[in-house]
Order: C-alpha cells, then structure tokens, then sequence
C-alpha cells in the first residue's frame, strides 16, 4: 500500500466545504449588529476541504497507527485488555447521548442510574464505601483523592499532616499529585526485593504524614505483603492509606483495597475495566473512599432516595474537580463491561491476567535478566537482555519488536532498574499469541549478539523509523504554520 | 572520560565554579552533560535574582530527563549566557567553556565548602 | 469461559505446567488469608449481548431526550455524521498514547493538527495536545500563571465566568495554597474599575476572564491586556472555540493564556462527558503548558513525522517538580473535533454562528413580545442570553418539560437575585418552528 504522510491542510483549496447546513430562515437577523470592536479579524487558518477529502485523509492516517485490536500490546502498568465492542453500541444509545448535563433530574433518570449503579459496583470491587465517577483519569483521580485526604485533617483541625510517603518505585503522577494538592513529598525505600521497607517507613510515620500513597501490587508487580502491618502503623499514626489503582487488575477475585486497609483508592476505567485508551484518552478515575470520608466526594455528588436518583452538591465536598459530572460516555463503558463480565467472570480476571504473566516470564528468563524472581502479579519487570555484552539496549529491543507487529512493552519503567522493560499481557490474550511473542523475543534477544546492530537501528519495517527527538525538543514546531515556515537545519 | 578542568571549584551536583575577582562564572561538568545526554533546553535564572548556596536557580533539560541546578555559590546574578537560549547544545559540546551565570559572589568564604578538580574526580569514579 | 477469555482448559494446564504451579490459586499463596476473597462479589450474574441490550433499553426508556433550548456550558451543535464513523476506526480509538512513535503517527499527526487548528481559533502561538476539559484547562491556565511569577501568588477571576468553571478555579487553588479573588460585575459584564482596583492591590499574576462569558455576552474586553500586562500578571481568556470563528480571538485581545472546553465543536452533549479542554500560550510560555504536546520532526530518513516533545516538562520525568501531574489528554475527542473543524472549514463555522445568532435574536424578539419577559441585561450577546420573567420559573419549565423541551437554565441557584431569570440559547440545529412551538407551549403556559 501506498506511504500516506500529508496533513489535512495541504489538501485545502479555496471555495471547497465539507459542511451541511440548512439555509438561514431568519436572515433579517443580521450578523453585523454584533459591534465590530468585538468581531474578529484575524484568519482562522483552518483548511477548506470536502468531504470525501476529509474520510479519505483520516482513514489514511489510521492506517499509521496500531491499535490494541490491531495486535499485541505487552505495557506494563496500562492493562491494555480488549475493548467490547457491545460497549460501544451501548454508549452511542442516544437515550444517553442526547442527554443535556443539566436537564431535570426526572427527565434523566436511566443516566442517573447508571451513575449510581456503577458506583456502587466499585464499591462492592473495591471493599469501600461510595465512589465519585466524576475525576476524568488516573492522575486527576489521584489529586481527587489527595485533596480527600488533605480535607479529613483539615476538617479534623489538624494542619500540621502537610506531606505524603510515596515509595521510591512510584508512577510520576504520583509525587506531581502531591505537588498539586499543595502537599509535601516523602520518599520510602524498597527493600531489595521491590517492596515497601518496612523499617524504612516506621521513622517517617510522624505528626505531620497525611497519608501514604501506594499501589498493591506495587509498580514491579510484587504483592506488598506487609500491606496489614504497614496499614496498622499508618493509620496507628493518624494518617490515611491512598491506593493507585492503576494494579488493580490482578486483584479482581482475589482480594480488595477496602479490605487491606485502604481508606481511599482511585480506578483507571481505561485499564481495568476495558474502556479503550483513544490514543490518549479519555480515560476515567472514579475515587472511592472509606464511610468517613464520603462527604467529602467531589461536587456533584450521586444520592438515592427510595426509587430516585439525584446530584446533590454536599456542604463538606472538596469542592469540584470537573464541569460537570464526568465523563459519563466512558462510564457507559465500564458499566456495560462489569454487566456482560457478571460476578462469575470477574471473579476469573485476576487469576488468568497473572497466570498469562507468569507464564511468559518463566519462558522468557534465560533470554532477559530477571532481577525479581518467584511469583509475580499481572506484570513484572526485565532488567534488559542476559547477555548485554554487544551494548543492545532496552531501547533497541522495543524498537526491533515493532518490526515484528507488536507494541512495545513498558521501558525504563519503573527506574529502580536502569534497562526496565515491564510486561503485562493481561486475561485477554490467547496462549498462541503469548507463544509467538515469547518466540519473538527470544529471537530478537538472540539477534542482539549475532547481529546487534539490526537491533541498534530498529525499526526498519514500520512507517516512519527513529526519530530525531532532539531537534523536535530544541526547537519545537507545534503547529502548521510553524511547519510552512521551518528552514532545514543545516 | 570526562574531561576535568583544574583550577575551578566543584560541587557535588556537578556544578562548577571559575572565580575572577568578586565575581563567579557557574556551569556543569562534562560527566553532567554525558550523563544528560543531548541538551535540549537550559531555563535560565533571571539577571538581579538573588542565589544561595545549595539552592536551586535553574534546569537542563534533555529529551528524557530534566535536572535541577544547584548553585554552588550565594550571591546576586548579574549576568546569564543568552547564547543557551539559541544553542542549548553548547553544553554538550563544550560544558567547561559556556557558563550559565556569572554571579557577584556574596560571600567568596563558601568558596571553602566546595571541592577542588581531584577530589571532584574522585567521586565520579 | 467467557467470550472476552482466549484460554481453554488444556490453555490453562499448559501455562500451569510452566510456571511449575498445581492451581491458579497458588499464584496469590502470599496474599494475607484474612483478606483474601472467597466468594464471589455481591454483583449481579453475567448478561449476555440481548440481555445487555433489553436492560439498556428499559434503563433508557427511564431518560427523556428533549428538545434543547439550554447551554450554560453544553452545547447542542451539528454534529457531522462523519466523524462518528471515522471515531470507530480501531486503529484510532483502540490504539496507546503514542510513546512508540514510530506506530503511532496516526494519532500524533491528527493530535498535531488539532494544535494547529485551535492555535489558529484562538490566534495563540502553540497549544497542548488536549485537556480534561474546559474548567480543568482553566485551572492548569491559572496555575501556569502562578510558575511564571516566582513570588507572586494571587489570580483575579470575572464574576462572569461560567460558575462550573469556577468552582474547579477555585478548589484548585484551595488546595495548591494560591489566592483566588473575584472581580465583581456590573450588568452582566466584567467591571473593569473593580479589576484596576485590585490589581492597584498588588501581588496578581493571573486574571481570568471570559468570551462569550456565562450570560453568553460579548465582553468589550479593550484596555484589559495593557492594564494587566502593566502590573506584570498574564490575561488569561477562557473563550468558546466555535464562538471564536466570528467574535475577536484572545490573541486579538492581547491574551497569554487561551483555554477552554471543545465540546461547542460538535460534541454530543453526552449527559457531560466526554469533552475536551484546550490549552494555548505565546511561544514564551510554551515550557509552562502542562499536558502532552506533539512536534513536528523528521526519521532517520528524513521523512517527515511527529513525536510527544517536550516531555520533560512532564509528570514521568518532572515528578514533584512538574506543574501538573496531567497524564493523559482526551485524545479521541481532540479528533473528533479536528475531524470537524476540517469539514466545517471556516465558512462553516460562520454559518453555524450565523443561524445560532439569527435563532437566538429571534427567540429573544418573541419572548419579549408575549409580554412575559425582558432581556436581563442590555448587551450584544452571540447565541445565549438571559431574561427575566413574571412568570414562575419552576412551572414554566416543568411545562416545557411535559411538552418535550429544554428550556432556559433558571439562574437562581447561580446567581442572587436572579431567581426571576433564565439562560436560554438557540443553535443551528434549532428550527424556526421549533422556536415559534417554544413560543406557544409558553403562550398556552401564560393562560
């Protein structure tokens, strides 16, 4: 097939339109009576195409894209599980879709209740008590969460609980969270093994902790099986456990973050529960929380009274984290998908996403330096190639894993390890799949000593191939007119 | 190997310090640089802002990564080097010859906190 | 096993085997027994695809789709039906944030595109590769304002900005430790006397104002970016991008910081969600935008492409030291609406300006005329406004309600003393006999 790389602008022509409008029935409503002082003058620069051009250009350029219903997408932390497509007929109902965020509560009912049930479905999942849907992703669930926490002390009269543990091996968004919420950052140190130290958190745990924010499994996919004893010593000093959701997935069947001792928890709908990711977003990060803290949820808040449901603002909110309610489509998803699983299904997540994992790392162990052994959850971690005496890089090792129709896995995450690559097949992907991966693998870790540099300029077979980052961060072009007026580096 | 550069102070966030008369020309060593990688932008303090010792007073960014400077001297900066706006990759090819800021050292007595270029060499091993 | 669930039996043993484990449970030994799950979750049983579909369709029935006379922050645009075809496409709504950029240029070149069209919207230099929303993207905007003044911590808000919008300000700024103060207003527009006062005060690095504001007034915003650039603070400007194709542009008025939500773009209105926010600066600031931001460069072949730049601005690299902790943008959405802005082009996107204004004058005309109502404020507005009326606000919209339509949105619980009044707008997807049956669904309320 041809290589399609134009932008939509340079098929633009004067005079051409995509659009279809009726003709104006009130033109004695004239335009020019806004003043021209508040009219614009500058051009828009947006193109002038018409239709066939527009479904043409933008099925082109998805064909330079790989989707998860494309291939294989190993990335650890982001559960890249199959989206259903019975998820998306069900969000596109206009019964839902045409709903305005502010019409009468009476007049949008079934919407109301799917807010609810959702909700309430989390809580049972999670092991808590009630979850806001309103935060749009992971990391502004997270703040959500943060501000929950900060809000139980002040509430409390205490001011002094101004900072946050955050173990070493912690996502970014974790400590920028803090940041954000006007909070303080402790690190905690891992034991060797990847875990929490234990010994290392007990000196920390003083009057001004708000709260511990961790994952479980942490991010090496490893249980933190002190989890009871370190919920004990947060909570016998005052402060509140926060949970990362992000690793929720292997947990499905198996145990609850409510249960472990977490008081509050975000969920990343884009992982485990099958929204897809759009490239991007938008994702969706509904926060539960222990019973007292609920009233302190974000605004607006989901109640039920007998038969009805209702948005209610709460006077001991946290105040308000979005616009409006949400992103109800995505919910759609996740609610269709927790139906279609039931509570049979669902019960099987956890157990088939960690059996999928264990079985490529034993597979893969003599090809991959493995620094973590025994168990793992739903994921875990290579520190680069066994052999790394030809200097073929992690980087080098998702590259050439392009050329043979995969995503890459997770790189030089978690940085606990300098050549991370994090695997997570998730529950699924079929065993004939996971084979042809591991054989791959195996062969590219091969071809890194027989004929590393191969290796070193990957890929080859993929529409564009390295890219000159550098120059893209030193002087950067943003947009098409940048771009019309680049001169080539010399 | 890194090139080091006698005769300058160093600090221990790779910061060095050339001193002439009441002023101190800061930069990073070449082992910051390689270990950055390529350097795509620097944020430059501000002329008349005030720097302390140990405290932040810019970044450098590469494409991956992003480091703070630590000031290794206190006092006010009186000039930055406009030239890392342009070409931020000046510190890769020559980190010891392209200053970032020329302070008026306050107290030239901190001078004493710093290392010289073999004990700097020395950590780096 | 489920539909969704690849593995057989004989699959499983395999993998068993492997792992060198008898059972599935012995992969979670080292769980603690006490919290250990046993049984099954208090949730209802699987559904099958028919059973999913009957129990939407009952919990639908519950919904009434109506006819929309209301924005106030929604807004019930044309949407092409292109773009929900294009958004199917697998590769586009299946696919990862493009960390591999090599597979992804898909959705790097329509992110890039979408940068490209909203820097052109709102006249500004570069814009990020897509928000939360419009609200969020108002807050980021103020918090940019904040890292661009090393001592200075205070961001004057108009009392005109859409009060959803501000409620998010300010519980960002609650939490964040930064001082928020409310510029008042004075018939339905932003008082610049009260702004100049307050910035005579000192300490503000940021003032947020809005076009069209929440009334859905034109703000004569002249002589703002000169007072506010005088005292050394940012004019940021939360403006409606489809309105932005007729009314003067935040770069016209001298902005630094234009934000705001695309959902105007065509958007389903969606019960709320999703929309997506944008966020454009002047190239001086372009290290202060948080969020994902796609660049133009080219391969080792020299072909043409486009990467995620300028990440170390961001939360992976910056942690605590970021400006934002924003991971992901709203990808999917920011197509959506390039998808459209492409096939409305310019010409487009004045036509839909021009029916909504023409359906928003006459609705007014009519209102006024039935006697019942008068315009709350006396200013040139684009598609929105607000009336006052003698009629009960409750009935009147119950009324329409029964009858099928979403009326004006009652001001009351926004605004004191306003209980009297109501935010109607009018779109181009609105008839004119839609408006004249508003009108005796209003006349026969009036009997």
């Amino acid at each position: 097939m041809k290589q399609y790389d134009k932008l939509i602008f340079e098929h633009s022509k004067k005079g051409r339109t995509g659009y279809s409008l009726p003709e104006n029935k009130l033109p004695e409503y004239s335009f020019k009576a806004i003043p021209v002082a508040l009219q614009r003058s500058l051009e828009t620069g947006l193109p002038e195409v018409s239709e066939p051009e527009v479904v043409r250009h933008y099925t082109n350029i998805s064909n330079r894209n790989f989707g998860l219903d494309t291939g294989f997408y190993p990335l650890g932390s982001c559960t890249m599980k199959y989206n259903p497509k019975i998820n998306e007929e069900i969000a596109a109902l206009p019964a839902f879709s045409s709903l305005h965020p502010l019409q009468p509560a009476e007049t949008a009912q079934g919407a109301l209740e799917v807010y609810y049930n959702l909700s309430q479905s989390l809580a049972e999942i999670a092991g808590l008590a009630a979850f806001t849907l309103n935060p749009f992703a992971g990391a502004h669930g997270e703040l959500a969460g943060l501000m929950i926490m900060k809000q139980y002390h002040m509430k409390r009269g205490d001011l002094k609980r101004t900072k946050v543990i955050v173990p070493n091996t912690a996502h970014g968004t974790n400590p920028a969270s803090a940041m954000v919420c006007g909070m303080d950052v402790v690190e905690v140190q891992s034991t060797p093994e990847g875990t929490i130290d234990v010994e290392a958190l007990k000196p920390l745990l003083d009057e001004t902790i708000a709260g511990i924010m961790m994952t479980n499994p942490n991010t090496l996919g490893i249980f933190e099986t002190e989890i009871l004893e370190i919920a004990g010593l947060v909570h016998a000093a005052g402060g509140l456990l926060y949970y990362d959701g992000a690793n929720l997935n292997p947990l499905l069947g198996q145990c609850r973050p409510g249960d472990m001792g977490f008081d509050i928890m975000h969920i990343n709908l884009h992982k485990t529960f099958s929204t897809p990711h759009g490239g991007g977003g938008p994702g969706s990060g509904p926060v539960g929380v222990a019973q007292r803290l609920v009233e302190y949820l974000p605004n607006p808040q989901i109640k039920k009274e007998g038969d009805r449901y209702f948005f209610v603002d709460g006077k001991d909110a946290i105040g308000s984290v979005s616009g409006f309610a949400g992103n109800f489509g995505v919910m759609m998803r996740a609610y269709t998908y927790i139906l279609s699983l039931g509570k049979e299904n669902l019960r099987q997540v956890g157990e088939l996403a960690t059996l999928s994992a264990n079985y490529i790392k034993e597979s893969l162990k003599e090809y991959y330096e493995l620094p973590i052994k025994g168990i793992c959850k739903h994921e875990f971690v290579f520190d680069g190639l066994a052999d790394k005496s030809t200097g073929v890089t992690t980087l080098d090792i998702a590259k050439r894993l392009l050329d043979h129709g995969y995503h890459a896995p997770t790189i030089y995450f978690p940085m606990l390890f300098h050549q991370s690559i994090m695997i997570e097949p998730t529950e699924t992907e079929s065993l004939e799949t996971i084979d042809e991966f591991i054989a791959v693998m195996k062969k590219i870790a091969i071809e890194a000593i027989e004929d590393p540099q191969t290796v070193k300029t990957a890929p080859h077979t993929t529409p564009v191939r390295r890219l000159d980052e550098t120059t893209a961060a030193r002087k950067p072009i943003l947009r098409y007119v940048d771009l019309l007026n680049d001169t080539p580096e010399s | 190997m890194s090139t080091i550069v006698k005769g300058l102070y160093y600090a221990e966030s790779h910061e060095w310090v050339k001193v002439e008369g009441e002023f101190g020309f800061v930069g990073i060593t070449d082992f910051a640089q390689h270990a950055l990688g390529n350097v795509v932008y620097v944020d430059l303090p501000e002329v008349d802002d005030d720097v302390a010792q140990g405290d932040e007073f810019g970044a450098v960014e590469s494409v991956k990564a992003a480091s703070d400077l630590i000031s290794p001297v206190s006092g006010t900066v009186v000039e930055v080097n406009e030239k890392l706006n342009d070409k931020p990759q000046l510190i890769n090819e020559d980190a010891f010859g392209n200053w970032i800021m020329k302070v008026k050292l306050s107290d030239p007595r901190e001078l004493k906190e710093l290392m010289d270029s073999e004990a700097y060499e020395a950590i780096c091993e | 096993m489920h539909n969704y669930f690849p593995q057989t039996d004989a699959d499983i043993s395999t993998m068993l085997q492997r792992v060198g484990i008898g059972s599935m449970d012995e992969l979670f030994a080292e769980i603690p027994e006490s919290v250990r799950l046993r049984k099954d979750y208090d949730l209802p049983s699987s559904l099958s695809e028919t059973e999913i579909r009957e129990f939407f369709a009952a919990l639908g029935d519950k919904n009434k789709p109506l006819t929309c006379f209301a924005g106030a922050g929604a807004y019930d645009h044309y949407a092409p039906a292109v773009i929900a075809q294009i958004l199917l496409r697998s590769e586009f709504y299946t696919s990862y944030t493009p960390y591999q950029p090599e597979i992804g240029q898909g959705t790097l070149q329509y992110i890039f595109e979408f940068q490209s069209m909203i820097s052109g919207m709102t006249g500004m230099e570069c814009t990020n590769a897509s928000m939360y929303d419009g609200a969020t993207a108002t807050a980021e905007a103020m918090f940019m304002a904040v890292a661009q003044a090393k001592k200075k911590n205070k961001v004057l808000i108009s009392a005109t900005v859409h009060p959803n919008v501000r409620a998010v300000v300010d519980t960002y700024a609650l939490f964040k430790g930064i001082e928020v103060a409310e510029i008042a207003e004075k018939n339905g527009v932003t008082d610049k006397a009260d702004m100049e006062a307050q910035l005579a005060i000192g300490d503000v690095t940021g003032v947020i104002v809005s076009t069209p504001n929440f009334y859905g007034i034109l703000e004569d915003y002249s002589g703002y970016s000169e007072a506010i650039h005088a005292c050394k603070a940012l004019l940021i400007m939360h403006a409606d991008p489809s309105a932005l194709a007729v009314v003067k542009s935040p770069a016209e008025w001298g902005a630094d910081i234009a934000c705001g939500d695309g959902q105007p773009l065509g958007m389903p209105l969606n019960f709320g969600g999703p929309y997506v926010g944008y966020l454009s600066t002047t190239k001086d600031l372009v290290r202060k935008l948080p969020g994902r931001i796609v660049g133009a460069t080219h391969d080792v072949d020299g072909k043409r492409a486009f990467v995620l730049t300028l990440q170390a601005r961001e939360q992976h690299i910056r942690r605590e030291k970021a400006n934002s902790n924003i991971c992901s943008n709203q990808s999917l959405m920011a197509l959506y609406v390039t998808i459209y802005m492409a096939l409305m082009g310019p010409e487009g996107l004045k036509k839909v300006n021009e029916l909504s204004y023409s359906g928003a004058h006459y609705l007014l005309d009519e209102l006024v005329a039935t006697g019942a109502f008068t315009p709350a404020f006396d200013q040139p507005f684009l598609k929105e406004f607000a009336v006052r009326t003698t009629l009960d606000v409750q009935k009147l919209q119950s009324k329409l309600v029964e009858k099928g339509m979403l009326g004006g949105i009652a001001l009351g619980s926004y605004k004191k003393g306003m209980e009297d009044c109501l935010l109607f707008c009018v779109t181009e997807k609105r008839s004119k006999a839609q408006i004249d049956q508003l009108i005796t669904i209003i006349k026969e309320e009036m009997l």
